[in-house]
């Protein structure tokens, strides 16, 4: 009979811990790579189909060619951040929602992880997936228009991009709470509090259009302010000393809202475990 | 043989042991939990009536000692989930202390976790991913290494009767046996000191429910490891525990060896001629195949449309 060796333990180590989930990211990443191609093809069919929009602008004479260059740099910017973040966003929605799909949510719950070194693991997993399947939609669609990126400043927007992510984690965090709360119902929240990100960050236009109370809540999206470094670091070249503020005011959404939604998830988890809800669904 | 050994005690309980204190497995105290109903809307739109909490455990209490197999019995709905539940750390009780190996399940929930660890009723894994990759992930998550948990997981594996190829299949092309037995081999993995195993053995077939029984006899007679089993399998139940307490209505109703429930019900017949069967009727006042009016999953039902 087959012996089995007796287990040394040693103090885990937390980077080891956060491993275990990047890890089973990925090997789930792998499996379900049908459905990374639908998103990836969605996401390419998505960026181009807005995009063209600026085509039609100038083909219609509504705006100038010099303009139409910059709108389809607006739209493209646009579209392509909002694939990235959404990506993140699903992914860290994800942490909890796909748990109980598959039924394993108690036994990660009980795994003797931090809750921090959980969450850290799945948002690693989530920003280096959503900037591989974004970069890929970006080599697809940037064919399709004849773009003018000589002035862009691809540092100041890799910083911009860096410092927006961590607010996006915490974003992230805060939307995966939804589903932990509401098992029947957390998901289609989180899509909604999506939706209302979409709406007030300016994504496919100027904040400056919306009325004075979107406009309002503008100011309390991270994603406004990613968009807007993005958008100045590669249409305008803004250097990082031009984007200083900005960059800022990401690092302290980041600041803020990590430590917060950390300490909302916990907060949340203490109450499924009052009333009984950590558990699988279906 | 060498068999997996439950962990070697943590710094803190060597301390303990070492002035003569070695903190027991498991002690449950006057431990209560009650769910309440949310009020649900009819299909004329009027509210119905609440209604009142029911408790899933009334004032539960039981010890378990060092290398035994404990078995709580109960129906459907007695409260055996909730309890399994609450020793995991993934539900708070209202009331009551549950202490493992001198560590509060509520107050010290990092402590306990490393020294535990569950089988449940249902398999429960990532079911695209493999069952070596699930294992990789569960055993990472105890603080394992990669080869590490390779390792144990080719030899638990093995004991169980699984080989390397179906450890290299998606866990849904797996039977319920199959995965139930790499269920098992994630629990044991880790070496927990205390071992959960919450109906361990529902809806498996004949073969595999024996296997997977005699793997946990095996391991507790070679290691020192604790296990609480919850199970309506009367049969299991004798089979394997030292000792067992009957759970109804979230009361524990009765507790002893099985000798000595069964001497409390013989009223003079020969022992061997008083199956626990009629022992459980005759202590609890129901058959444990009679499902309980309402569980936990009923109760969450009614919560969940929140």
């Amino acid at each position: 009979m087959t012996t089995i060796d007796v287990l040394r333990p040693r103090p885990p180590s937390r980077v080891g811990l956060g491993w275990a989930f990047f890890e089973r990211q990925t090997n789930l990443w792998k499996r379900y790579w049908a459905w990374e191609i639908v998103w990836l093809l969605y996401g390419i069919v998505n960026t181009l189909a807005i995009t063209f929009i600026a085509n039609e602008a100038g083909r219609t004479g509504s705006v100038s060619k010099a303009e139409q260059s910059r709108l389809t740099m607006f739209l493209l910017i646009g579209t392509l951040v909002w694939a990235y973040m959404s990506a993140v966003l699903d992914d860290m929605s994800l942490t909890v929602m796909w748990e109980r799909w598959e039924g394993t949510i108690e036994h990660t719950l009980m795994a003797p992880v931090p809750r921090v070194v959980h969450l850290v693991g799945m948002s690693a997993f989530g920003i280096l997936h959503a900037f591989i399947r974004t970069s890929l939609i970006m080599a697809c669609a940037l064919p399709f228009f004849h773009v003018e990126l000589g002035q862009a400043d691809w540092v100041t927007a890799a910083a911009v991009v860096a410092v927006g992510s961590i607010s996006l984690v915490g974003l992230g965090i805060l939307a995966s709470i939804l589903p932990l709360l509401y098992p029947e119902r957390g998901e289609q929240m989180s899509f909604m509090v999506q939706a209302l990100v979409l709406l007030v960050s300016g994504v496919y236009y100027s904040v400056s259009v919306l009325p004075g109370w979107l406009q309002v809540a503008s100011h309390v999206s991270p994603a406004t302010y990613l968009l807007r470094g993005i958008r100045n670091a590669l249409l305008n070249g803004g250097s990082v000393g031009n984007q200083a503020g900005t960059i800022a005011i990401l690092a302290v959404f980041g600041v803020v809202l990590v430590p917060v939604s950390l300490l909302v998830f916990g907060l949340a988890e203490r109450w499924a475990k009052k009333t009984g809800r950590l558990k699988r669904q279906g | 043989m060498n068999i997996p050994e439950a962990r070697p005690l943590a710094p803190a309980d060597q301390d303990l042991v070492a002035v003569g204190h070695r903190p027991v497995p498991l002690e449950v105290s006057n431990v209560t939990k009650t769910f309440r109903h949310k009020r649900l809307a009819s299909l004329a739109g009027r509210k119905k009536a609440k209604k009142p909490p029911r408790a899933a455990l009334d004032n539960v209490s039981f010890t378990v000692q060092t290398g035994e197999i404990y078995g709580i019995l109960g129906a459907n709905g007695s409260g055996k989930s909730t309890l399994i539940r609450i020793l995991s750390t993934l539900l708070l009780p209202d009331g009551g202390s549950v202490k493992v190996f001198g560590h509060d399940v509520v107050k010290e929930p990092g402590k306990v976790r490393p020294l535990l660890n569950r089988v449940s009723a249902d398999p429960s894994f990532f079911r695209p991913m493999s069952a070596m990759e699930n294992l990789l992930f569960f055993g990472r998550a105890y603080g394992m290494g990669g080869p590490e948990v390779r390792r144990r997981s080719a030899q638990v594996l093995s004991r169980l009767g699984l080989d390397e190829e179906h450890a290299r299949e998606p866990m849904l092309h797996l039977s319920r046996g199959q995965q139930q037995k790499v269920a098992v081999a994630r629990a044991f993995l880790s070496s927990p000191r205390l071992m959960l195993l919450d109906e361990p053995t529902t809806g498996l077939d004949p073969r595999s429910k024996r296997e997977v029984q005699a793997f946990v006899a095996e391991v507790r007679r070679e290691s020192q490891v604790t296990i609480l089993l919850t199970t309506h399998d009367m049969d299991e139940a004798e089979q394997l525990c030292d000792r067992m307490g009957f759970l109804s209505g979230g009361k524990l109703v009765a507790e002893g060896t099985p000798l000595e429930l069964r001497k409390q019900v013989a009223a003079g017949r020969p022992l061997d001629e008083v199956d626990m069967e009629a022992v459980f009727i005759e202590l609890t006042g129901r058959s444990i195949e009679e499902d309980e009016e309402e569980d936990e999953n009923q109760a969450q039902q009614a919560e969940g449309g929140a």
